[in-house]
């Protein structure tokens, strides 16, 4: 079975790859959605017996892979209650995916290679998250590094979506760096990189001691800070994350599938598989604990400002990973897994809603262009509205359990790493009912701002010059330039293929925390995870968050409200003092706009000079310093002297060869001889 | 046959082609065609001998198979062939990429043809005789042989500023085995034969090796090429036809990699030992360093010139590690290298056909007229940037780990290749192939015809099953590997006693 779950999208692949062409487009969204469907079915099976039935770890090989001397790699899988509930996630949320792109991508005419990508990238998850070793998850880590840099540039005719592309992979293998170091540290510790080889020996190494780079430090925290730096990569946590805003300019079921609800939370996946390890490494918790702490309050921060649509929920998926990384650090693996597992509903939910909206306004993004669609499209707002209270953690919503979970472990940790982390998450609590309200209520309520509006010349909404680019905009394809941007017609509702997946994801959305709450975090802990997530006997976090005072578990929703009503009162009753409070500090409004500057600065650091000493090695290094003074000086004599004498031509040529060979051959034979004798 | 063996059979078989080709007469078209038809027989009929030695190999021993010996110079310096697992691999791939360069020059080679390929085929034999050779003099000879088909290649069938490519290749190459001869004759002065076998048992003592090992080195240097003698390279594949680059990075760089592995490593393992600092220093500069120069060319051949080098620098970088991951890593991407390297100029060499410009700048969203081409290309950008799933990864993996249990600070500076690469090869896509088509010129550019699609279909294919599974190639090197690892730890306990006693 668990061949087929992974496998299958695979096949889709292949097919829709190699003879999309052929088949048409059609056959091949209908293949690989089928096959993916598949596919998810049997995950739910699969999480069903593992996760509430009996069934203890499975070890699924399917060949070898590498053998070298101690290093052994095996291509097989490892099921376990934590990679079912991955299968579970990926697979649905991949499957709605495919349904979806069926409509909203159904004027494209490369329909058959976007979906190939999409169930190559499925693939490539799957493969991640059923590893049973490191380099097996590495594989599948690039491999979904691929697929997104493919899908991010999907639309390769426009400019900033290559450059995206680009940015994304090159951003991703920055935390690459640091997770291939990991595993060869892990390597020389454990003298193999299969969990089964690691796992029961992590003990054996909690007081080890291990020399990088000139400096000794405890083996199992620089082994961790390593591998952490993969996870904050592909995470986008704080200092790696700039590449996550920009992958919006991929189609938005793309942004959905990968850049919200699966690849994104693999560096969750992968510190929460490395539980046993982690546990054993509390410095770097502590990192991951102030990292997370830090992404969830940054990112909050810009997501207050952009105009974007997508750029809102992609500064939302940010921050909300970085809550996931708070309660991997504070020891609550679980609270963390938990949130993953909840927001892969709702905020596929937001992204898929998003990609209606602009469907219905006709590649439009920008939500100062928007406004009372409330009326156009009634259940893409109905069910924008479950995604944004499950989101803001409105009571009993999944968001609710999951989310106020990790703000009761971060305070119930009583480290000062974890006090900074509840901080920074109440607060980026309430920015985060702020944001995605105010998203709500431009995009939903007040005025039609469309339906005279220019496309080329935005009102300055909010009162500030902003870095308005027009590669915001998903390009219109071919079929869709002759009913322009902005006529005279009506945003539509997205026909039945967009709007089921929806449903099925909102009801995720609702139901999710509620049903699943008590496996992940209550008292079917034990018997639902089997082991899967690893806590030491003193770490009594999950204990400890249910006797927190009786202040903290009320906060959360506190914040909620104030950033509801405050939400409201911006955007609703007084709809100026957006304006009004940008032009007051625009300094600060600047800032936020351009995301803290990362990008300008990234680039003046590191992009640039690059650049200059690439250019300064190529023509001073090796043209003028190694060139000058080896062989053009010597060549150039030997061009003078030859140049009358050698004359390459038919004939000669052989001559002049054969010759060279005579006189090696003399030359070898003759001091040879001389030597022997 | 005549009590001569496959080995020779490889190398005679070339030759036989090619003096078939010398006897056409004529430059007709049939003439030409008739060359083209019988370099194309030849090659093919040289990969499925060497396939057939292949068969007869066995992976489970490191002593050399299919050995020959015949008198020759002396009694001592014997015309001696053999191989064991380190050189068959090699044997197959300057085999196996042969015919791939035939078909690419089939239509853009237009003046000479027949000597064209009567230089190539001698090329292939002295190829396959370096690997082969079991005699250093007859290694030498090979070694050195090569220089001039490849000089004339490049100086005849080149681009504009061939002499100047062709000089610098052959005085680059020359100069470093001029030491290499000397150094042969000083072994065979104290150990009283030039056999590689013999050579192997013998133990040279420790000041001689240090002379030996940098004589050697010398010539291996430049012939890998390792920074700072790497700039005859990006000239000489900037100039040289498509087919010439394929030879020239996908089997004349290994020779060095290889002289490194069948002469300095177990040869000289003290000085080896002694020496491998300046190795790894050099390998890390070589690929940081060419890896930022790779990124700012605007010619693209020079850039995958230039990350040609940097790969190389994985591989010296893996040999000095002196350990199982980084030997065998070394060793594999020698053979992956061969593969994508050769491929992607081939890629080049599509586009060059086509258009009779190398200038980044001259191109740009060539995947809405070539989509096909887009996609092969895409695997090989890829498999040079060694994604997993592509043989590329396995090499650069297996060295890193090498070489991060030899000394992280050279694991890490050498991962950061994996973030330089990947910013080179993608922006060469991103300009190349992606974007609108704006230039007139490219309009009418035409996708791979069924000739290309010949020649790249097993390349990447191969690509794509080795770094799936490894193991035919791995488990080849690994024996050979146990034992070449023995004779170094021997040497390495012997250094650390004398630095025990001397204190």
């Amino acid at each position: 079975m668990y061949h087929a779950i992974v496998f299958l999208p695979l096949v889709g692949f292949l097919i829709a790859g190699l003879f999309g062409r052929v088949i048409g487009a059609r056959p091949a969204e209908i293949i690989t959605t089928a096959l993916l469907a598949v596919s998810a079915v049997l995950s739910w099976v699969s999480f069903i017996q593992v996760g509430f039935g009996e069934e203890p770890m499975i070890r699924v090989q399917v060949a070898q892979w590498m053998s070298v001397g101690d290093l052994r790699v095996d291509w097989a899988f490892r099921i376990d209650t934590l990679t079912a509930m991955m299968l579970v996630v990926v697979n649905t949320v991949s499957a709605l995916v495919h349904l979806y792109s069926i409509g909203y991508m159904h004027e494209d005419p490369h329909r058959p290679r976007f979906f190939a990508y999409l169930s190559l990238f499925t693939f490539a998850m799957l493969m991640l998250v059923t590893a049973d070793n490191l380099v097996q998850m590495f594989f599948g880590w690039e491999g979904v590094g691929l697929a997104s840099y493919l899908l991010i540039g999907f639309w390769y005719k426009k400019d900033s979506a290559n450059a995206a592309a680009m940015k994304a992979f090159i951003v991703n293998r920055v935390g690459d760096f640091g997770f291939l170091l990991g595993i060869f540290t892990i390597f020389v510790l454990f003298n193999g990189v299969t969990f089964d080889a690691i796992f029961p020996r992590v003990a054996e190494f909690a007081d080890a001691r291990f020399h990088f780079l000139g400096i000794e430090w405890h083996a199992l925290t620089i082994a961790c800070l390593l591998l952490f730096m993969g996870a904050m990569g592909k995470s986008a946590q704080f200092l790696l994350h700039t590449w996550l805003p920009d992958a919006m300019e991929g189609p938005t079921p793309v942004s959905a599938l990968i850049h919200a609800a699966t690849m994104v939370t693999a560096g969750v996946f992968m510190v929460a598989r490395l539980s046993p390890v982690f546990e054993y490494a509390p410095a770097a918790l502590t990192v991951v604990t102030v990292i997370g702490g830090i992404t969830a309050f940054f990112a909050a921060t810009v997501g207050l400002v952009q105009n974007d649509i997508k750029r809102v929920i992609a500064y939302s998926t940010c921050s909300q990973l970085g809550y996931m990384f708070v309660a991997l650090g504070v020891g609550a693996y679980s609270a963390g897994v938990f949130h993953l597992f909840t927001h892969a509903f709702f905020k596929a939910l937001l992204f898929l809603g998003a990609g209606s909206v602009i469907h219905a306004m006709h590649h439009e993004q920008d939500m100062r262009n928007m406004g009372a669609l409330r009326r156009y499209i009634p259940i893409t707002t109905a069910m924008m509205a479950i995604g944004t209270l499950a989101l803001t953690g409105f009571p009993f919503t999944a968001g609710y359990y999951s989310k106020d979970a990790i703000i009761e472990a971060a305070y119930a940790s009583h480290t000062s790493a974890g006090s900074f982390a509840f901080l920074a998450t109440v607060i980026a609590a309430l920015m985060t009912s702020f944001y995605s309200w105010r998203l709500f209520f431009l995009t939903f309520e007040g005025n039609a701002r469309w339906s005279n509006a220019d496309h080329h010349a935005h009102g300055h909404h909010e009162g500030v010059e902003h870095d308005d680019r027009s590669h915001d905009v998903e390009p219109a394809t071919h079929a869709d330039h002759e009913h322009g941007h902005h006529g005279a017609h009506t945003p539509h509702e997205s026909p039945l293929v967009m709007v089921l997946p929806l449903i099925v994801l909102a009801i995720g959305a609702v139901v999710a925390g509620i049903v699943f709450h008590d496996a992940f975090l209550g008292h079917g802990y034990q018997e639902f995870w089997k082991g899967a997530l690893f806590t030491r006997p003193e770490n009594t976090i999950l204990e400890d968050l249910h006797h927190v005072p009786g202040w903290v578990p009320f906060l959360p929703t506190v914040m909620m409200i104030l950033g509801f009503l405050l939400a409201v009162y911006m955007y609703i009753v007084d709809a100026k003092k957006p304006a009004q409070l940008a032009a007051d500090h625009p300094i600060l409004y600047r800032f936020l706009l351009n995301k803290w500057y990362f990008d300008e600065l990234y680039d003046v650091i590191f992009v640039r000079p690059a650049m200059a000493i690439g250019r300064f090695f190529w023509r001073t290094g090796d043209q003028r310093i190694i060139d000058g003074l080896g062989p053009d000086g010597i060549s150039a004599r030997v061009l003078d002297v030859t140049r009358g004498v050698v004359r390459v031509q038919t004939g000669y040529v052989y001559h002049y060869a054969f010759a060279m060979l005579i006189g090696v051959a003399a030359l070898v034979t003759f001091y040879l001889f001389r030597g022997a004798h | 046959m005549f009590g001569f063996g496959i080995l020779s059979g490889l190398l005679i078989l070339p030759l036989i082609g090619a003096a078939f080709i010398l006897t056409l007469r004529g430059d007709s078209e049939a003439a030409r065609s008739n060359a083209r038809w019988a370099a194309l027989a030849t090659t093919i009929a040289t990969f499925v001998l060497s396939l057939v030695a292949w068969n007869r190999f066995d992976t489970a021993t490191a002593s050399f198979q299919l050995v020959e010996s015949h008198a020759w110079l002396t009694d001592t310096i014997r015309f001696k062939l053999g191989v064991d697992g380190f050189s068959i691999p090699l044997v197959l791939l300057t085999t196996f990429l042969m015919p791939f360069c035939i078909l690419a020059s089939w239509d853009s080679i237009g003046q000479r043809v027949k000597e064209y390929y009567v230089a190539f085929l001698v090329l292939e034999t002295t190829m396959i005789g370096v690997f082969c050779a079991l005699d250093l003099v007859l290694f030498y000879l090979f070694f050195e042989a090569g220089l001039i088909p490849m000089f004339l290649i490049i100086g005849i069938w080149g681009g504009k500023r061939r002499i100047y490519a062709s000089f610098k290749f052959f005085l680059y190459t020359l100069l470093g085995s001029v030491l290499m001869l000397l150094a042969i004759m000083a072994m065979y002065w104290q150990a009283g034969t030039t056999d590689i076998p013999t050579l192997l048992a013998f133990k040279f003592p420790y000041n001689l090796q240090i002379w030996l090992w940098l004589a050697f080195f010398a010539s291996f240097a430049v012939k890998m090429p390792m920074w700072p003698v790497h700039t005859w390279l990006p000239d000489a594949h900037v100039e040289a036809p498509t087919a010439g680059s394929v030879i020239l990075a996908g089997v004349l760089l290994k020779m060095g990699g290889y002289g490194f592995i069948r002469v300095s490593l177990p040869m000289f393992p003290d000085a080896s030992v002694y020496f491998a600092p300046l190795v790894f220093a050099l390998s890390i500069i070589a690929i940081i360093y060419t890896s930022l120069v790779a990124l700012m060319q605007e010619d693209i051949k020079k850039l995958i010139a230039y990350s040609s080098v940097a790969h190389m620098g994985f591989v010296t970088m893996g040999l000095f590690s002196m350990n199982e991951q980084g030997i065998q890593g070394a060793m594999f991407t020698m053979i992956s290298h061969g593969l994508v390297s050769g491929a992607l100029f081939l890629c080049v060499g599509v586009i060059y056909d086509r258009m009779h410009t190398r200038e980044i700048k001259a191109y740009g969203g060539l995947v809405n007229r070539m989509p096909m081409y887009a996609v092969v290309f895409l695997i090989l950008t890829m498999a040079n940037v060694a994604l997993p799933g592509t043989s590329g990864f396995i090499g650069e993996f297996l060295t890193l780990m090498g070489a991060f249990r030899s000394n992280t600070w050279v694991a890490f500076f050498a991962t950061t290749g994996v973030i330089l690469s990947a910013a080179y090869a993608l922006w060469l896509y991103r300009r190349v192939v992606y974007g609108e088509i704006d230039k007139p010129a490219l309009q009418t550019i035409t996708d791979l015809n069924r000739r290309e699609i010949i020649t790249f279909a097993p390349l990447v294919l191969l690509i794509i099953y080795y770094g799936v599974q490894p193991g035919p190639i791995l488990d080849t090197f690994a024996v050979p590997t146990d034992a070449l690892m023995q004779s170094v730890q021997a040497a390495l306990s012997t250094v650390k006693t004398a630095a025990v006693a001397a204190h």
